[in-house]
């Protein structure tokens, strides 16, 4: 039996977290399968098969397939799902969305958002919002699995030639119609793989003040973060919130601005390498993971931080 | 049109969690607990949905021990009209709650059932999709805004990439984001009205379902704790060792 990974994409190419969970399912099992569900995707499929770790590749294609409508992904999974072991997917808003609906139609209790796997059939998985760290052993003879993302290493994306085998697709689901999306684009990285991630929260008190994140953002070629207050309060779009119901960032350096801490913020950034806290509340529990601190109004800060960027000869990328 | 609303009872979510010394969960014992915040935010847009005369009834359920109830009454003092409590020992994996939610929604017949997008405890963010998968209803998951038309709802997603706006047509399922609305407060006379409210209890042995764990935790334990850092001087020092000492600049 082999692992099914289910791919991300945009029809046009990979998302770049199925990388990820190409790493995940080949330390579950050698042996991956990964299935691609689109239209007019045979670029991003492509792409699939080339990953080294991709012994096969499986392609879907319809119309009803184009904007990833779980109702429609669902039942092709769960007609492939006899042949596979472990069926696996990133644990962001796609594999949120679609794997608990594979999961229940194949009887599945489903193990979400695993940070390691321990074996075949053990996983390692942050609860209450990553206070604590379970480890689940599934009984089930299949497995439904999602992962989090930033806990793998994105696996090597070129070298390899997996056959691309055309699936059958299944009927479409005529109650669920898709009307629109609203992407944000930014020639920023994307928060959830920047090496840099620059997040501002409540204390920036407008959105016109979330420029001088941006700005310092743009300095260092980071991502802009966000705390759920900053959220909430309209200052910045959802797709910038970083916690427990928003994005889980593992950057090599995060800067909070104005961000006291609150646990559910942690949950979304604490495994970040290098963190550094600028508050002007000397108490606020972001300091308490802070490897600097520094206890400033963020007003004056920001711009002497500019300046002291400005003066450095060469700032990595 | 009739919804139905799904809440559960966790640790608040201020409590700070504490692992228990030999390893076989959390502490919670002597803590507080409160309804998962987005469920909340569910129970609050149903009773909206029925201010404004586009639904009939809001039937709140639970399944949980004895002191789920709690919730439930909760959820009647805001505005819920009358609960269902669906009464099991220990905690039951989504997949069970969502097969007994299914039996809940065979008997009631609700046009829409809501619930908060994912529990603060176990965070799993299964349970809404595994019910629309078991009834072959559409789901709207992450909702942001609710729009209810005649036998539609046009609801907007928090996606990772932005918004997305999709049309459901009715029965269906929402699980619902933080963002959804600003649930309200109960007034001391709606919480005293909420104790006639009536609460249906069923055992859930009764419901002849298999709700036995698939799942063994094994260990639950702390997480590796940060060592703690130091505090800088100015913005000077700050990035002389980002610069030279942590190297990332």
């Amino acid at each position: 039996m082999a692992v099914l990974l289910i791919a991300e994409h945009n029809n046009k190419e990979l998302r770049p977290f199925t990388l990820n969970a190409a790493t995940a399912a080949s330390q579950i099992d050698e042996n991956v399968h990964a299935v691609i569900i689109g239209h007019n995707s045979a670029e991003a499929a492509k792409q699939l098969s080339q990953i080294p770790v991709v012994k096969k590749v499986l392609s879907v294609e319809a119309a009803h397939y184009e904007n990833f409508t779980a109702e429609n992904f669902a039942p092709v999974i769960v007609k492939l799902a006899e042949n596979y072991s472990h069926i696996v997917c990133s644990a962001n808003t796609f594999g949120k969305n679609l794997m608990p609906r594979i999961a229940a139609n194949l009887d599945c209790s489903q193990v979400s958002d695993i940070i390691k796997v321990i074996s075949s059939d053990t996983f390692l998985r942050p609860i209450y919002a990553g206070n604590a760290f379970a480890t689940i052993k599934s009984n089930d003879s299949k497995k439904c699995i999602t992962i989090r993302p930033t806990s793998f290493d994105p696996c090597e994306s070129t070298g390899g030639s997996a056959e691309i085998e055309n699936i059958e697709s299944s009927e479409e689901f005529s109650n669920t119609k898709f009307i629109k999306r609203e992407e944000i684009k930014s020639d920023r990285p994307e928060l959830g793989t920047a090496r840099i991630v620059v997040s501002g929260g409540r204390g920036m008190q407008s959105g016109d003040n979330f420029k001088l994140i941006s700005d310092v953002a743009d300095k260092l070629g980071a991502a802009i973060g966000a705390s759920r207050a900053a959220v909430d309060a309209g200052y910045i779009s959802n797709d910038h919130q970083v916690g427990q119901t928003g994005k889980v960032v593992v950057p090599d350096l995060y800067i909070a601005i104005g961000i006291s801490g609150a646990i559910q913020h942690l949950a979304g950034m604490k495994e970040s390498k290098v963190i550094v806290a600028i508050n002007k509340d000397g108490e606020a529990p972001i300091f308490s993971v802070a490897d600097y601190g520094l206890e400033a109004d963020l007003f004056e800060a920001i711009p002497q931080f500019m300046e002291e960027l400005n003066k450095l000869n060469t700032i990595q990328k | 049109m009739k919804i139905l609303v799904a809440v559960k009872r966790v640790i608040d979510y201020n409590v700070q969690i504490r692992v228990k010394e030999d390893g076989t969960g959390v502490v919670t014992d002597n803590v507080k607990m409160s309804t998962n915040p987005p469920d909340d935010n569910a129970i609050e847009e149903a009773v909206k949905i029925k201010e404004a005369g586009k639904a009939t009834e809001v039937v709140a359920v639970t399944v949980g021990e004895e002191k789920a109830q709690e919730t439930i009454r909760k959820a009647l003092a805001v505005g819920a009209d009358r609960g269902i409590h669906v009464k099991v020992d220990g905690m039951l994996e989504p997949l069970a709650v969502s097969k007994i939610l299914q039996k809940v929604v065979d008997k009631e017949k609700p046009d829409l059932v809501f619930m908060g997008k994912q529990a603060i405890d176990d965070d799993c963010n299964q349970t809404g999709q595994m019910l629309s998968a078991l009834l072959n209803w559409p789901q709207a998951t992450f909702a942001s805004k609710i729009e209810v038309k005649d036998n539609t709802l046009e609801v907007t997603r928090e996606i990772d990439e932005g918004l997305e706006t999709i049309e459901i047509n009715v029965p269906a399922i929402v699980t619902c984001d933080l963002r959804l609305n600003e649930p309200r407060y109960a007034s001391l006379p709606n919480i005293m009205k909420a104790k006639k409210k009536p609460i249906e209890e069923i055992v859930a042995s009764d419901l002849s379902l298999d709700v036995s764990p698939r799942l063994e935790q094994l260990k639950v334990e702390e997480p590796p704790k940060r060592k703690a850092g130091i505090k800088v001087a100015n913005v000077a020092e700050l990035v002389q060792k980002l610069k030279n000492e942590a190297k990332v600049i």
